[in-house]
């Protein structure tokens, strides 16, 4: 059998995922996420009513980090991730997870050259990322307020 | 013996005299629970780290195999075997503490395959006594080949559940009431170009084919001969994909059967079923051989299959070759 | 009755969001780091055609908490150093990533310290 015609029966009869239910859990998991922040984003407006906008959301973000940190740590968060796949990667609690579940992993080849070295080789693309849009942005304003 | 283009026929009598068999917890509730000879209760076996635990996981199931028939260390021959993890750290750890001469083997999952083929030549020859030993673990194989445990990932339908376990066998000149090898067909490399690293059955299944088929012209026995034709790590999807491509071929399986297919039950979420190394040994060393040893079994072709990739590998866009090693056992009949 | 309303659209949108890259996995086999970067350049992206705003105000923590939020704080940041100089501009943006950025790093170092992680038992 030639190498194409095996690729086109293997990509024909795999397993395929079963779209209705990954979708419907994806939803529902990262709806709840979603509103837990909205939560916390209330309760701190509520509390610390001086507080300016953006300090309010940062300090949201930080707490779902926590939140995130706490259940991976637990080790609730991997178990969630295999029901709800992007309901649980997409929301900011997936980027915890990223950062301290390869920290757990490889904290048995030491702190500094294992958990350290290793805690950004999933969520480091991540930062990278953000850090490079960053600064392309920055300077696509700077010259754009410049001929303003 | 050389018969045809690949298969070797032994001309002594090769004995596979013990085998013991290690299950981890996730395994020993599957279909074979009642064939194990001991079980993980966690899979951490009080080690500090899961590399660890696979360590001890070797060490113990060979030194069980050759306690189990008085054989000291010291008489054997040889220990040979491999595992999954780099530079096969398992394997080789676990033989320092034996004084035993070690030869470290890899072909991926189809290790316990080639150990097989190798330590019959060698028992055929010269040699006496020699331990075949492969393993396999599903947190330190996650870790090497997947993402970190605790990430929160969703398994694909068409991957497979690294089986936790470890199952060593003794090949022997000592004469018994025990199943032989007798013979083998050493398989070739083959590439179908399938690059999705969950989809192992798939990229095996053609090299399995292969080596099948290969085995069939050489000795020019037809699929009826053997009881059994049973696969290593094919998964569900993979022995569907073998039966239809041996069908295409004009070889009819209705024997066909396959290790990880079988080791969980339905209600287990394991994907296609078990993989890895130690599967096809486990199921060898436990299910397999009381078999043979009970005589339900006669004649098995046994046909460990095994997924060459690397992490890497994967990332620099390479597809997944495939290999296979089909061993023949019998019993015979005239105790 | 209004907060409820708002409760509804956060886990409309963000359910949404998370159902867009669920669709992503299924289809591609993506691996989370690279979903997570693409919704982290969404967000940089409709924050800089200045379409992030208007889900924000519809949507509240639907969009900000997925990652798409992180991606237009980030450019918020950038925005507005770019006012100050040439140094802010490329600074702020970092600054404003600061703070889940300092979250993730140590409670990431503080929970590795504590738990040990666990093989899977499905």
């Amino acid at each position: 059998m030639e190498d194409k015609q095996y690729m086109e029966y293997v990509h024909a009869n795999a397993q395929k995922s079963n779209h209705l239910v990954t979708l419907v859990w994806a939803f529902i998991v990262g709806g709840i996420i979603c509103c837990i922040g909205q939560g916390f984003g209330d309760l701190f407006k509520f509390a610390l009513p001086n507080w300016e906008k953006s300090k309010i959301a940062a300090l949201v973000s930080m707490t779902m980090i926590f939140l995130g940190s706490f259940l991976t740590g637990i080790g609730v968060y991997d178990k969630l991730g295999a029901k709800a796949g992007g309901g649980s990667i997409v929301p900011i609690t997936g980027f915890a997870n990223s950062v301290v579940s390869p920290a757990m992993e490889f904290n048995k080849e030491g702190i500094v050259l294992g958990m350290m070295a290793k805690m950004f080789v999933v969520a480091g693309p991540i930062i990278v990322a953000g850090t490079v849009s960053s600064v392309a942005s920055g300077i696509i304003y700077y010259i754009v307020g410049l001929f303003q | 013996m050389k018969v045809g283009k690949q298969t070797y026929l032994l001309d002594n009598k090769v004995y596979i005299q013990s085998a013991y068999s290690l299950a981890g917890p996730y395994e020993s509730k599957g279909n074979f629970r009642d064939y194990f000879d001991c079980v993980m209760e966690d899979d951490e076996w009080k080690c500090k780290s899961h590399e660890m635990a696979e360590i001890e996981m070797q060490r113990f199931v060979i030194g069980e195999c050759l306690s189990r028939v008085n054989v000291s260390p010291l008489d054997c021959g040889a220990i040979m075997g491999g595992d999954l993890i780099n530079q096969i750290v398992p394997t080789s750890f676990s033989a320092r503490d034996f004084h035993t001469p070690f030869m470290g083997l890899y072909n991926a999952c189809a290790t316990f395959g080639e150990a097989l083929s190798i330590a019959s030549t060698l028992v055929n020859g010269d040699f006496d006594k020699i331990v075949c030993c492969t393993s396999s673990h599903y947190a330190t194989a996650e870790r090497q080949y997947r993402y970190p445990l605790e990430l929160g990932t969703q398994p694909t339908p068409e991957s497979q559940w690294t089986v936790t376990g470890s199952g060593a066998v003794l090949l022997s000149k000592k004469a018994g009431e025990y199943p032989l090898v007798k013979g083998y067909t050493i398989g070739r490399v083959l590439d179908f170009g399938l690059t999705d690293p969950n989809n192992m059955g798939g990229a095996m299944a053609p090299a399995a084919a292969n080596t099948i088929i290969t085995h069939f012209k050489d000795t020019g026995r037809s699929p009826d001969y053997y009881d059994l034709i049973i696969t290593g790590d094919l998964g569900r999807f993979g022995r569907e994909t073998l039966h239809y491509l041996c069908k295409k071929e004009g070889y009819e399986l209705n024997n066909l059967n396959d290790c990880g297919s079988m080791m969980y039950c339905d209600k287990q979420k394991a994907g296609q079923g078990g993989s890895g190394a130690g599967c096809c040994s486990l199921v060898f060393a436990s299910y397999l051989y009381k078999k043979l040893v009970d005589k339900s079994l006669k004649k098995i072709l046994f046909v460990p299959t095994g997924a060459m990739l690397s992490k890497d590998s994967a990332l620099q866009g390479e597809s997944i070759p495939g290999i296979a090693h089909a061993v023949i056992i019998e019993r015979e009949d005239f105790y | 009755m209004e907060m409820f309303l708002g409760y509804v659209k956060a886990f409309a949108i963000g359910g949404l969001v998370c159902m867009i890259a669920q669709i992503l996995i299924n289809k591609t086999k993506m691996t989370s780091a690279r979903i997570l970067v693409m919704f982290l350049l969404l967000g940089v992206f409709l924050e800089v055609i200045d379409v992030f705003k208007y889900i924000e105000n519809f949507a509240g923590a639907g969009i900000t908490i997925p990652i798409t939020g992180f991606g237009s704080t980030i450019v918020k940041g950038a925005k507005e150093g770019a006012k100050i100089g040439f140094f802010e501009a490329i600074t702020y943006g970092f600054r404003n990533m600061a703070g889940g950025l300092t979250a993730a790093v140590f409670f990431g170092f503080f929970f590795a310290l504590i738990f040990k992680s666990h093989s899977k038992k499905a």
